[in-house]
């Protein structure tokens, strides 16, 4: 697998990622620059974590600008897998390439916390690995996480089994308690109709590894390997 | 132009100010929305052209359509108002 993490003025989780796609999951992993225009060879391009151009005007408004945005967005037309992941997820959000938007938390704090999540979808090269309805357990990191669309739109994601991971109790039940940001339908992460870009709040990259404190984060990288 | 969330569902921020001035003893308070002022200078042949710069802006990159609405003023001739740019930090 051929694989690399665009780097943003203001990515933080860009080496994390670097180490769990290269170290972790084996991959032939690169570093590419956010003015870089050439991502023709790869198979995987991530989008990390962080607070891209400081996170200004809206969380990702800038990025979705930045030259390496639009080789993401041709080759996820091509059908190259695209993940992204926090302020990643963010900016697909505002390049179109997902929809919806995201809101900031409905606590108004940055939150900081592992959180149980259901597989609602393992339709999808990211988590083929998983079984339909397992609780993964990972961490977030975020101030903008509240997920937003207009009903039908959350109606579609449902319908067409697009919602691919939901924040639960450790019994797989999304309730209340469980949602840390107010997202509509305690809503983690969706793909688009194709299935080869997927948005997530939670940071697989930081529960790769036993001595992270969990390993659940692997079981993407293990999907797309598979 | 000013920026608005398109409603107090998407107005996490609005909300919790709204609380605040309850706290505050400001009961008579019903609604509270939050949003962002930003002031630009353009060069532009006249009022209409300025605003239609601003809107294009604003729709691409300035607000959120699917959680924010927008509202461009114009405010004619700014530039005489402008300080001139010599006047700007003097070399020692």
């Amino acid at each position: 697998m051929k694989a690399c993490v665009i780097v943003f003025p203001g990515s933080n989780c860009d080496m994390d990622t670097f180490h769990a796609l290269k170290t972790v999951a084996g991959f032939d992993t690169d570093l590419r620059w956010h003015r870089d225009t050439d991502l023709a060879g790869y198979e995987l391009i991530v989008i990390p974590g962080g607070f891209s151009y400081g996170d200004h005007l809206r969380a990702g408004a800038i990025a979705r600008f930045a030259p390496a945005l639009r080789e993401v967005a041709a080759a996820a037309a091509r059908g190259v897998r695209v993940l992204g992941i926090c302020n990643g997820f963010q900016i697909l959000l505002e390049a179109g390439l997902l929809p919806g938007a995201m809101l900031r938390n409905d606590t108004l704090q940055f939150r900081h916390q592992w959180v149980n999540l259901r597989v609602d979808s393992n339709a999808t090269p990211f988590t083929r690995q998983c079984a339909s309805g397992q609780v993964l357990r990972m961490p977030i990191a975020h101030g903008e996480g509240s997920y937003f669309a207009d009903d039908e739109t959350i109606s579609r994601l449902q319908g067409d089994g697009r919602v691919v991971f939901t924040y639960t109790n450790d019994q797989g039940q999304a309730v209340p308690e469980s949602n840390p940001n107010g997202s509509l339908s305690n809503i983690a992460a969706i793909t688009n109709e194709r299935g080869n870009v997927l948005g997530m709040m939670p940071h697989p990259e930081r529960c790769s590894e036993r001595v992270l404190g969990g390993e659940d984060g692997a079981m993407i990288w293990r999907s797309l390997a598979a | 132009m000013v920026i608005r969330p398109l409603a107090e569902d998407v107005d996490p921020e609005g909300e919790t100010i709204r609380a605040g001035l309850r706290d505050l003893g400001y009961a008579g308070v019903s609604k509270v929305r939050a949003g962002k002022l930003i002031e630009l200078d353009i060069e532009a042949a006249s009022e209409d052209d300025a605003a239609a710069l601003a809107r294009d802006m604003s729709d691409r990159l300035l607000a959120n359509p699917i959680i924010e609405q927008f509202e461009v003023t114009v405010r004619e001739n700014l530039a005489k108002t402008v300080i001139p740019a010599k006047a700007g930090i003097q070399k020692p």
